[in-house]
């Protein structure tokens, strides 16, 4: 009786025995990369790596050197700049051409592909170019100068003051498509229903955007903030196109400096306190947003 | 019953692989034109010994190779034989026992008397056994100066740092850039190691650079070496080139009057055929001492458990320090053999000087051979810095400075 009693209610453990089995490898992977590789990471940005990792231990030496240099703060406020700037312009230029072409206008398709096809180039192709575009002596600020405005001057690639918004020019560019394509994507999916409505109310178009389409569009929203958002935490590849950290040091982001420290300096520790640093930057801001985002509700 | 064929086929191809253990991949970052044809000497050197350079050449410079070679020797896939600089980018690997000792050959074939300066083969030396064959000097404390700008601004080309100084002013006048310095880090990092070495001296650049002797950072003639750092950075600004050769192509089509740049500068100078002494001048030690440093090249052996091309290591190594390849190589490569017994009566005006300073007057370390890697490059990030901001006091240079001395003592 016992038995047949056991064979009727398997254990919670093998029910759905096969979709477990399924998930396995996904589980090992994200568990020993993810999870393991981190630990790992951290654990050793406490020791005095240089070419090959060893576990002798320094304290939080590799933090204040780190917190000490120059590069690094340079970088943290770099990466600050290009977020605020990228997060802001991208998301506002990609709203509005994509409100411009929900306007049922001729030959949508090939504005699209015009607005999207940047992003088809990878980050080191959209570094050179914006560097040849911005190199005062045959981009843009001699096409204007030769046009007949002598006195114009634009050379942000040269002034480290500037250099970061050159950056962000270049990245712009490339992603504010995405951001477009996205968000009409949502566009689409607003019932046509709700447009009728507020016609009937007499509401403006605008107004009907701002206050009644943006709400509706917060999942798109979030996605696409939250893909943009990794892009720019690990900018890298544009900015060594691009500017290469210069002029100096005025245009050298995290990821770089987590690069050189570790194949140039050939000193590992460095490295990992500053990658462990940029996961902990991460994980302060993901951490709450999931818990908001997933944590209240129960989906099943 | 096919992918058994397979297999047995991967198996057949690659027991015949082991079987021809003569074959050496060397790997290196030597892709200019001169630099290719340098080592090119080497290959037939050694092909002519019987066994067969692989060239494993990676294009972009050391920056860009050493990651690959580094993580293939720790990754369980080395090569044959690989370059590095003199100094300590190896240290590590060879402190892992990753890469073999050179002892037996070097004591059988009595390296330790031959080459010269006797610094350039304690810079392979680790806890008393050899593991690197030097196989170029190369000096990087020179100053460039094209005669060119000079004649163009009506002036006379200077023997030394203050007349070019002095010379600045009247060379803006003409339209030419004093001073170029390109963009790389490194290149900032040369500056200031050529105004420590001509400016504060040998002896202090000993105690700084060398001995990481914090003290002597804070010295009257550490002072001068800071002023003249000043006088530099007015001198090179509106220079924006980023490479190196770019900087000398300016000194030599005029549009600049000098640069400061290690020896391999002559190979540019060389290939747009301009004269020594006619159409440009060097000067050692910035014309104020006869001073060479000895930064330059090694090759190292990773440790491979078989007999056969542990021997091919053997003649190689043989190979590259013999006086035949010392003196093919470094006459193409424009670099000084590390042997003084061989004779270069092809070399230039300039490589003269250079090899009658080795053989008589000061040597010290280069920065490579001094320093870890992870200190020059904070020395290179520190200069680059200071080059690109005028604001930048020439204090707080010399704080970060003992900040990095004290980290890499």
């Amino acid at each position: 009786m016992a038995r047949s009693n056991t064979q009727e209610r398997p254990s919670r453990l093998f029910r759905n025995l096969s979709a477990k089995i399924a998930a396995v490898p996904m589980i090992l992977t994200a568990m020993v990369v993810f999870v393991g590789f981190s630990v790992w990471t951290v654990v050793h940005s406490f020791t005095k790596s240089g070419l090959l990792p060893r576990l002798n231990f320094v304290g939080t030496l590799q933090y204040e050197r780190l917190w000490n240099s120059d590069k690094w703060l340079i970088s943290i406020q770099n990466l600050v700049i290009f977020g605020g700037c990228m997060l802001v312009l991208s998301f506002v230029i990609g709203f509005v051409l994509a409100c411009l072409l929900d306007q049922k206008i001729r030959y949508e398709g090939v504005f699209r592909t015009i607005l999207l096809y940047p992003f088809a180039l990878s980050f080191v192709v959209t570094g050179v170019v914006w560097q040849w575009m911005l190199n005062p002596d045959f981009g843009v600020q001699s096409i204007v100068r030769g046009i007949g405005w002598e006195s114009f001057a634009f050379d942000p690639l040269n002034n480290g003051k500037i250099v970061m918004f050159g950056v962000v020019i270049a990245a712009l560019w490339q992603g504010s498509g995405f951001v477009m394509v996205l968000l009409l994507a949502g566009l689409r999916g607003i019932d046509d229903e709700i447009w009728k409505a507020t016609r009937v109310d007499g509401v403006p178009a605008w107004k009907t955007y701002l206050f009644v389409i943006v709400p509706m569009l917060r999942p798109v929203f979030v996605t696409t903030l939250v893909i943009v958002t990794a892009g720019i935490v690990k900018v890298y590849d544009l900015v060594v196109a691009q500017t290469d950290g210069g002029p100096g040091i005025a245009s050298e982001v995290p990821a770089k400096y987590v690069y050189d420290q570790m194949f140039l300096n050939q000193n590992l520790g460095q490295g990992f306190a500053a990658s462990t640093m940029m996961l902990l930057t991460v994980a302060v801001i993901i951490i709450p947003w999931a818990y908001l985002e997933f944590g209240g509700k129960k989906r099943g | 019953m096919r992918i058994r064929f397979l297999l047995g086929a991967t198996v057949a191809v690659c027991a015949a692989g082991v079987a021809h253990a003569e074959d050496i991949e060397v790997t290196h970052w030597w892709t200019s034109g001169s630099e290719a044809a340098a080592v090119a000497e080497f290959a037939k050197a050694f092909d002519a010994t019987g066994n067969k350079w692989v060239d494993g050449a990676i294009a972009g410079s050391g920056g860009v190779a050493r990651p690959v070679m580094v993580s293939r020797i720790t990754g369980g896939d080395p090569m044959g034989a690989t370059q590095f600089n003199h100094g300590q980018q190896a240290k590590e690997l060879v402190e892992a026992g990753l890469m073999r000792s050179l002892e037996d050959v070097a004591k059988a074939d009595g390296w330790r008397d031959i080459v010269h300066p006797a610094s350039i083969l304690q810079s392979c030396e680790i806890d008393g056994e050899i593991y690197c064959v030097p196989v170029n000097i190369h000096s990087q404390l020179w100053l460039w100066l094209s005669n060119d700008a000079f004649e163009k601004a009506g002036l006379k080309v200077p023997t030394n740092w203050e007349e070019f100084v002095a010379a600045a002013p009247d060379l803006r006048k003409a339209g030419i850039q004093p001073l170029v310095i390109g963009q790389q880090p490194w290149q900032a990092a040369l500056v200031f190691q050529n105004l420590v070495a001509a400016i504060a001296g040998p002896e202090v650049y000993k105690q700084v650079i060398t001995d990481k002797n914090v003290d002597a950072v804070n010295t009257p003639e550490m002072d001068k070496a800071f002023a003249a750092l000043v006088t530099a950075r007015e001198l090179a600004t509106g220079s924006n080139v980023q490479e190196w050769n770019q900087a000398t192509t300016m000194v030599i089509k005029g549009g600049a009057a000098g640069q400061i740049m290690g020896d391999w500068a002559q190979g540019e100078f060389a290939i747009a055929e301009q004269v020594a002494g006619k159409d440009y001048t060097c000067l050692p030690g910035l014309g104020v001492s006869d001073i060479v440093s000895t930064g330059g090249d090694a090759f190292y052996f990773p440790a491979i458990d078989d007999p056969k091309i542990a021997a091919a290591q053997e003649a190689l190594a043989r190979v590259m320090i013999s006086p035949e390849a010392q003196v093919a190589f470094n006459l193409k490569k424009g670099s000084m053999p590390v042997r003084s017994d061989v004779d270069l009566t092809a070399a230039n005006d300039c490589m003269r000087k250079g090899l009658d300073i080795l053989a008589n007057g000061t040597v010290v370390d280069g920065l490579d051979q001094a320093l870890s890697a992870d200190a020059s490059n904070q020395l290179s990030d520190l200069m680059i810095q200071f080059f690109n901001q005028p604001d930048m006091p020439v204090e707080k240079v010399k704080e970060s400075l003992i900040g990095i001395l004290q980290l890499s003592s």
